[in-house]
């Protein structure tokens, strides 16, 4: 395979590569005033034609979304852009702004255009300070050069950008729970319908789009949609409820490799390419036992599993519960998946926002069954109790307002079912492996 | 006398012309606040409540529901330093790190130094996953830790 020339990261390591100046001499803003003087709706048809869907974690298609706002409604309408970034194992959208924050803000531009908004909100988690910094700068470039503000380029088209700093919190990149903490209040998701687009922000019409897809927005609006449509994998033949995984996507590669790093490829790629090809392959000369597909709520691939193409359809097929944010993290065959597992768990119970009970006390339950299996106190009927409240939370089940809850299921649901051996000779050896550094935490 | 000062009470205010209610000035404000004095404490909660016309009730609900801020009980150092344990770092000796961090300055997760210099804690994926494992001191990120470079680095804060 020819060696893919990145688009989205083409600009990261150019000298100055923040400034205004620097992304006009590469052609950023080129083509705005035409696109801020086309028919919104032909901008959105651009999008859904592409193919284009969210790159935050859910996939839906892009354009489709805008298309669901109210026709002819009086606005205002918001475009919330979710730049809280917290999925563990991701951190491409924090490389996009803080190497390349034009190329974001023209995607907002673009798409508030599309979607008839003069508003939008940049809802950044407090701990990308840099981020903050770069956009702050490069938000009052555009101001001080006429890309912001009324009448932006003599199109009469008006827009204000305001970054917003949540306060670390994971459930603020729920599109609802953001909305809600925006406002001012604690993120509690809001049940759906009604969906965003019909009353989000401020009860108004609002459109939540991912960092990564509004930097795609800008290059299909610069390139064009058969551009976006040559790269990545077409629907499977026969199957009308795909729509595809087009175009290219920033993986993230992490845990026990010798090279983490993000990179970007056409979408598709196998686990085992990023790990070999990309990630300099597992560290220390070892094998990998299991990989995470696309942050830690999407589950885990074993390692017979490392061929599964990482597009939109690939982890469904092995079990897991999607792409994701295309974060992969590798656990080399040293590692014992009870402590990993741990690990995830101890983070959504952390990070579950508690308004639903079986998504609260489900998160804590888990942990604790699983603290008691790690200072060697576990039974074996543990693995079906664990498996049984995982398998009662989330929306999947029913029983929960957002997708939290299913994604700190899963990883639960997929170790027991693909480690089973790993849990079953840890519970009976009686060993524990709770470190001091644990119990330090754990007391506190 | 008002807890607030007129500074802090006016980059609050300059904050209502981003929003079309003052609701949506709680975080803003909440930060403010909390960057300045360390932690939010009741009578400046009332101040924030007063100035956003919320119950000061409101404003709590939503303060505590972030871990972040703290209150006056439990003020912040002149720095905090976040150590991650998310997995990307755990698997990379980040739980490790902040065990030895603990021990060399004697202090525990949450907990501030004795000189009040900064306060030390865990945090969940920083986001920083290709550097792990990695700290923020601050909201500024470094990558590739270790106990030594943190060292370093405190001793030049």
């Amino acid at each position: 395979m020819p060696k893919f020339e990145p688009v989205l990261l083409a600009r990261i390591n150019r000298p100055n590569s923040t400034s205004l100046e620097t992304y006009r001499q590469d052609g950023g803003y080129g083509r705005l005033k035409e696109i801020l003087s086309t028919d919104p709706v032909e901008v959105i048809n651009v999008v859904k034609d592409a193919g284009l869907r969210g790159r935050g974690g859910a996939g839906f298609p892009c354009g489709v979304k805008w298309t669901f706002l109210p026709k002819d409604h009086p606005g205002p309408i918001y475009l919330c852009v979710n730049a809280d970034e917290s999925e563990p194992g991701t951190f491409n959208n924090r490389i996009l702004m803080e190497k390349d924050p034009h190329q974001l803000i023209e995607g907002i531009m673009i798409a508030c255009h599309a979607i008839r908004s003069n508003n939008a909100y940049l809802y950044l988690r407090y701990e990308y300070g840099t981020s903050y910094r770069v956009l702050s700068a490069a938000v009052k470039e555009c101001y001080a050069a006429g890309l912001l503000g009324k009448n932006i380029l003599g199109t009469g088209f008006n827009l204000d950008i305001v970054l917003h700093r949540g306060a670390g919190a994971y459930i603020c990149g729920e599109e609802t729970g953001l909305i809600e903490s925006l406002e001012g209040k604690r993120a509690w998701p809001r049940i759906k319908p009604p969906f965003p687009a019909i009353e989000g922000l401020f009860r108004k019409p609002t459109i939540v789009n991912n960092v990564e897809t509004l930097c795609c927005v800008t290059q299909i609006l610069r390139r064009g949609g058969d551009w976006f449509k040559s790269i990545g994998v077409p629907p499977e033949a026969g199957n009308l409820r795909d729509p595809g995984s087009y175009g290219p996507k920033l993986y993230c590669v992490s845990g026990h490799v010798n090279n983490p790093c993000c990179v970007e490829l056409p979408l598709g790629v196998t686990a085992r390419e990023l790990i070999e090809e990309h990630a300099g392959g597992v560290w220390k000369g070892r094998k990998a036992k299991a990989v995470v597909p696309g942050g830690i709520s999407m589950g885990f691939l074993s390692d017979k599993e490392l061929d599964t193409k990482l597009d939109f359809a690939g982890p469904g097929k092995v079990g897991c519960l999607g792409l994701g944010t295309a974060a992969v993290v590798v656990v080399d065959d040293h590692t014992n998946m009870v402590d990993v597992l741990y690990n995830c768990c101890r983070f959504m119970s952390h990070e579950s926002c508690g308004q639903c009970t079986p998504c609260r006390e489900g998160t804590n339950w888990m942990t604790r069954i699983l603290e008691r299996i790690r200072t060697g106190q576990g039974k074996i009927e543990d693995l079906n109790l664990l498996t049984e409240v995982a398998g009662s939370m989330g929306i999947i089940p029913g029983t929960t307002i957002c997708g939290l809850s299913d994604g700190a299921a899963w990883p639960v649901k997929n170790a027991i079912s693909k480690f089973r051996g790993d849990f079953e000779e840890y519970i009976n050896s009686g060993r524990s492996t709770v470190t001091s550094a644990q119990k330090l935490m754990a007391a506190h | 006398m008002s807890v607030l000062s007129e500074e802090l009470r006016e980059r609050i205010l300059a904050e209502f012309p981003k929003y079309p209610n003052k609701r949506a000035v709680t975080l803003p404000a909440l930060h403010i606040v909390h960057d300045s004095m360390r932690c939010v404490s009741v009578g400046a909660i009332e101040e924030i409540a007063e100035l956003l016309e919320l119950h000061p009730s409101e404003v709590h609900d939503t303060m505590t529901f972030y871990n972040f801020f703290k209150d006056e009980k439990h003020a912040l150092g002149r720095h905090r330093i976040w150590v991650c344990r998310s997995i990307s770092c755990a698997l990379r000796g980040g739980e490790e790190l902040l065990e030895q961090l603990a021990h060399r300055y004697g202090v525990h997760p949450g907990q501030t130094t004795p000189d009040g210099k900064f306060t030390l804690e865990f945090a969940e994926c920083l986001g920083a996953c290709e550097g792990a494992p990695c700290i923020l001191v601050n909201d500024e990120c470094h990558m590739n830790m270790t106990e030594q470079s943190t060292k370093e680095l405190i001793d030049r804060i």
